[in-house]
């Protein structure tokens, strides 16, 4: 049982929450902006690669860079929409799909050509893990879920309790009437934005301390963060996150010898368990699992 | 005093026009109610008012101001508020959120906005923490009039208010409309449910195919055989002579 826990349930947890905070990222952008925003993943690169030159310039930690990661990434993405996506917001939403991944390309080519294909980590030593009662955790894993948990309350209060967060709220139910109600529809969807490059710079950096950069990190995890998106029930944030928490621990449990001697399912598969779970979800409740639990 | 004086609209959607050279004017304190067969142009001609439909030609007078084609989301702070006949709340927002939400341009004044919001529609008070979307069609046009009131408006656009409501919501809302008028804000209202709106109408206009066919007071448009006929015998009938 500790054995599950400790080798399964907690990296399932850390990379469920890695996920929840880029799946809450894109809901958010989904709900108010009406696209999926393929150059979230590239966000999450951008934001780890602009860390790792806060840790090098300054010499602190990567949590500590978190702030620099989140302050560079903002701007990638108002650029973005200023440049591409303004000029076709009104146009089909598939339009706007492709044109996000036009920036992902961009984004993806500028972190090629700035930090090269090797891939890179924010040096650290040897931590030993945190022992309790045979429970073991590493502590950047305690970090990355404290974390993600204090990233989640923020924009929970954001949402829930400011101005602002409502009239986010309202754009996502309903743009025209937002427009009609005197809403500033510009000044709210720069907002989303920054909140959406946010949450993805966060995941960013979290996935480079749990794993290694590389040019491709985001985009490796972008594919499960829509699921979990959609898991939720997309353009719900709340529903986003407690989708990727789920994928993130189904994906860990999966490579846990269940049955006989081997693992399930080989590690290296184990990234196809949420577009099963995706394609299962998509078939009997398409809403979304949370739909209707509000 | 005329408030709001729109001249020789013409408007529509992508390339069709569906006004042809409509006017309407609205005074402090007046319920002026649009009534005409579907497709006349009644809500696209407040829609041109309140700035969703860019008016091809025409001018919209408001306060002695050219508003034409200006932003929608710049009327509330000018005065004007407009209710949209559907989806005119936001269903997820509760009922007091939905409220602030019409104080969003001036968030100093919601405090107050809310203190009359419920005073006038006591009905909303108990429910303030619901969803908007829970809300039954006639509580949620009190909540959509009651947004739109929010910032004290000037003039208050009310797109068929009463559709799809049962006659004792009707009967309320026509009750809230003078009420609304009573307390100096002009009030220009499309209505499909011709007969009693007209009866509190100060003046009724008569839309048909884009173009003014007849204006007078309520009663008299509601007296006038030729109207009676014209909303008796149906939108056939209006074309007809269109």
């Amino acid at each position: 049982m500790l054995e599950v826990i400790n080798f399964y349930l907690i990296p399932g947890l850390v990379l469920g929450s890695i996920y929840a905070l880029a799946a809450a990222g894109l809901s958010l952008a989904y709900g108010v902006l009406r696209f999926a925003n393929f150059a979230h993943g590239e966000l999450m690169t951008f934001g780890a690669y602009a860390a790792l030159v806060a840790v090098g310039l300054l010499g602190i930690s990567p949590w500590a860079a978190v702030p620099f990661a989140i302050a560079a990434t903002i701007p990638v993405i108002l650029l973005a929409d200023r440049a591409f996506f303004a000029p076709l917001r009104r146009a089909q939403p598939a339009v706007l799909l492709i044109s996000s991944f036009g920036v992902a390309l961009m984004i993806r080519a500028v972190v090629y050509f700035v930090w090269g294909p090797t891939p890179q980590g924010y040096a650290r030593g040897f931590t030993p893990p945190l022992l309790w009662e045979g429970l073991r955790i590493q502590p950047r894993h305690l970090y990355i879920l404290a974390g993600a948990l204090a990233a989640a309350f923020l924009v929970h209060l954001l949402l829930s309790r400011s101005r602002a967060g409502r009239a986010m709220r309202a754009m996502a139910d309903d743009p025209d009437l937002a427009r009609i109600t005197g809403v500033p529809v510009d000044g709210v969807i720069r907002l989303t934005w920054a909140v959406s490059a946010a949450l993805a710079a966060v995941a960013g950096v979290f996935l480079a301390i749990d794993t290694e950069l590389s040019p491709m990190l985001g985009f490796n995890v972008v594919l499960a963060a829509f699921a979990a998106a959609i898991l939720g029930g997309i353009g719900r944030p709340w529903g986003a996150a407690l989708g990727g928490l789920l994928l993130g621990v189904a994906e860990e449990l999966s490579t846990y010898p269940w049955i006989g001697e081997g693992p399930l399912l080989e590690p290296a598969y184990k990234t196809g368990v949420a577009f099963a779970v995706l394609v299962l979800v998509l078939i009997f409740r398409p809403q979304g699992l949370f739909r209707g639990m509000n | 005093m005329t408030l709001l004086a729109a001249r020789g609209l013409v408007a529509g959607y992508g390339e069709a026009d569906i006004l042809h050279g409509v006017d309407l004017s609205v005074a402090a304190g007046q319920v002026v109610v649009v009534i005409g067969p579907n497709g006349a142009g009644k809500s696209t001609a407040l829609k041109a008012v309140a700035g969703l439909v860019r008016p091809r030609q025409g001018s919209v007078r408001y306060d002695g101001q050219e508003i034409a084609g200006q932003p929608a989301e710049s009327m509330v702070l000018r005065g004007l508020a407009y209710v949209p006949q559907e989806r005119n709340v936001f269903p997820s927002l509760g009922v007091e959120e939905n409220l602030l939400m019409g104080a969003f341009a001036r968030p100093g004044a919601a405090r107050e906005g809310l203190a009359r919001a419920y005073a006038l529609f006591p009905d909303l008070a108990d429910k303030r923490r619901d969803a908007a979307g829970s809300l039954s069609g006639g509580q949620r046009q009190m909540l959509a009039v009651a947004r739109a009131l929010m910032l004290t408006p000037r003039l208050l656009m009310l797109d068929e208010p009463t559709a799809g409501l049962s006659p004792r919501f009707c009967t309320l809302i026509f009750a809230k409309v003078r009420e609304i008028a009573a307390s100096g804000i002009a009030v220009l209202m499309v209505e499909q449910n011709a007969r009693p709106a007209l009866a509190i109408a100060d003046r009724g206009v008569v839309l048909a195919m884009g173009r003014n066919r007849a204006e007078d007071a309520g009663p008299a448009l509601l007296a006038n055989p030729e109207i009676g006929r014209l909303f008796l015998g149906g939108a056939a009938a209006a074309e007809g002579e269109g």
